[in-house]
């Protein structure tokens, strides 16, 4: 569990996924990749932890992760093996929506 | 991190061009990475960029970012002594320029040079995960305004305000292999720099044209196979104008011409919705304090306007359009009181990508988040925004206030008016007057009564103007905004 918020900056610890938060809830939760708690930046992954081969879904870059209810949105910055998830739920992909470029 | 997106999915592809030369997202990448050191070590407080849009200008957009300084592009067009004194308020500051630009300034201490050309070579092996630092609540831009009245403010967009708009807007990647966006806005301007991002994060090469003409402009169309362009409005204007004297095309390629910063008169959207059949026009309203657009007219809300009879309808043309979903508009009156649909007052708007704040000034945004923009306005019975100009340039006569787009409106519909300006005059009797300038089309012939008498039958009698002046032009700057404060000095003091 860690307190998460808009702006904020994961890796996974297990693979090569990274993902910034674009919405949350106030307070705190369980952000993972692969079986595998997600780590800040700078952090160093603890001994021990591997793929689980369950949640080994992939992420893609660019696309923005959500959970059923839609309270939560991840954004992928680098693509990895991992399935990522919140409190133990895996994401889904959120269609994209379409706007006409304007710049 | 919009950078390593593009660079990690789509390294190989074409990022910028100017002229014969291009640049790949991993070598604009290497580039800007090779520059961060140098700059984030340096003890600057800014990253500085003198020149025409070119490669070089990526490239110190995007070292500024991995260095964590905040980037200042500068006004090329400024003479040298308004440039010295801009520099010597972001110094001490690294500057990327060219010994064009240079030799004409005697730069103010704590200036430290890099020359635009060498910073394309990245010097030595591209540093790996050279982390910014804590980005989100950083500085990533600071622009000067025009500064018309008083010293230029300095608008600053944090990387948080940029990051919302674009990913608010832009889906990654979104961009076809062949397709690519023509920019001919500077490197200074809100709209230069949210073309670079946007078209990164959707990863459509950019084809730079450093200074506009519009038959460069259409030559670059059709030579580069441009599929996406950005348009100010006059520069829209000289490219129908152009286009009418020179029939070229057609431009198959050519799918969305998006055009803002400034009203677009609706006989030349009108033209160009005619002339190009086949192409998206978005209209896009915003400012440098909301980081770039905040309002979209969409194709399809052109498409319907532009098909319908009704009036009303057709009417949206002349619109911003709507809030993009990410942001919320209101117009209040000027005690501050939220205003219903139809009736004129003043906009604000809110959302993450709205900055509205000034270095040495602050936030200027309210507490419950909404930013003033100072413009005037009114939205239609389905939300879209009619602009009715800046607030400042409002005319209060006896008490009324009246709005310049309106009569310039009426003026602007005469069969012999090709453009005009409606300005305040200073007036003993009403405090303010109503003063127009206008230019005849050619050959054409208005007497001032004949003028008068137009605006009076179309609009409240307090709205014609008491003194209307002819000229061959009007002043514009070079983003196509025509300078009021001329024409008010020049009507309020006749030769």
């Amino acid at each position: 569990m860690r307190a998460i918020k808009p702006g904020l900056r994961l890796k996974s610890a297990v693979c090569s996924a990274e993902v910034m938060v674009i919405r949350a809830p106030a307070g705190e939760a369980s952000v993972s990749c692969g079986g595998a708690e997600m780590l800040a930046l700078g952090e160093v992954a603890p001994a021990g932890v591997s793929l689980d081969a369950a949640q080994a879904h992939g992420s893609l870059i660019g696309k923005r992760y959500v959970d059923a209810e839609e309270r939560f949105e991840l954004l992928c910055t680098k693509a990895g093996e991992g399935t990522l998830a919140i409190n133990g739920a895996a994401l889904l992909v959120k269609q994209a929506k379409a706007l006409p470029s304007s710049d | 991190m919009l950078l390593d997106m593009a660079a990690d999915a789509f390294g190989e592809r074409v990022a910028v061009t100017c002229g014969d030369r291009s640049l790949t997202y991993e070598r604009l990448r290497a580039a800007a990475r090779s520059a961060a050191p140098q700059l984030a070590s340096g003890g600057f407080a800014h990253a500085a960029f003198l020149d025409s849009n070119g490669l070089s200008a990526p490239v110190a957009l995007f070292a500024s970012a991995y260095a964590g300084v905040p980037y200042v592009p500068l006004n090329y067009r400024l003479t040298g002594g308004e440039l010295e004194e801009l520099l010597a308020r972001v110094a001490p500051a690294w500057l990327v320029s060219q010994p064009g630009q240079l030799e004409r300034l005697r730069l103010p201490a704590g200036i430290q040079c890099a020359d635009a050309q060498q910073l394309l070579q990245p010097q030595g092996l591209a540093p790996e995960g050279a982390q910014p630092p804590d980005e989100a609540g950083a500085v990533a831009i600071q622009l000067f305004t025009s500064g018309t009245t008083s010293a230029p403010k300095a608008a600053v967009l944090r990387h948080d305000n940029v990051m919302s708009y674009i990913l608010g807007t832009v889906e990654f990647g979104a961009a076809g292999e062949e397709e690519a966006a023509l920019v001919s806005v500077p490197p200074y301007h809100i709209a230069g720099i949210s073309a670079v991002l946007s078209s990164t994060y959707a990863a459509r090469r950019i084809v730079m044209l450093p200074s506009f003409e519009p038959a460069e402009w259409l030559r670059l169309l059709a030579q580069e196979r441009i599929t996406h362009a950005f348009l100010v409005p006059t520069m829209l204007v000289r490219v129908m104008e152009h286009l009418a004297q020179h029939p070229g095309g057609p431009f198959p390629a050519l799918r969305a011409i998006a055009y803002g910063g400034g009203k677009m008169p609706q006989a030349v959207i009108e033209r160009a919705l005619a002339a190009f059949p086949a192409v998206d026009f978005t209209n896009a309203y915003g400012l440098t304090e909301t980081s770039a657009t905040v309002c979209l007219l969409t194709p399809e809300d052109h498409r319907a306007a532009a098909g319908s009879a009704d009036p009303k309808m057709r009417r949206r043309l002349a619109s911003v359009g709507r809030p993009l979903p990410t942001v919320e508009l209101q117009v209040r009156d000027a005690a501050g009181a939220l205003l219903g649909a139809q009736q004129p007052g003043f906009v604000f708007v809110r959302g993450p990508q709205v900055s509205g704040e000034y270095r040495g000034v602050g936030s200027l945004l309210d507490a419950q988040g909404w930013f003033a923009t100072q413009d005037r306005g009114w939205t239609d019975t389905e939300g879209y925004v009619f602009l009715e100009g800046r607030a400042d340039d409002v005319i209060v006569r006896g008490g009324e206030n009246i709005s310049p787009g309106e009569v310039e409106e009426a003026l602007l519909a005469h069969p012999a008016v090709a453009d005009a300006v409606v300005v305040a005059l200073p007036s003993e009797q009403w405090g303010e007057a109503v003063g127009a300038a206008v230019v005849l089309k050619p050959g054409a012939q208005a007497q001032v009564e004949a003028l008068q008498q137009w605006v009076r039958e179309r609009l409240r009698s307090s709205r014609v103007p008491e003194r209307i002046s002819f000229r061959s032009q009007l002043p514009y700057n070079e983003m196509g905004k025509v300078l009021r404060r001329i024409v008010r000095a020049e009507m309020a003091s006749p030769p």
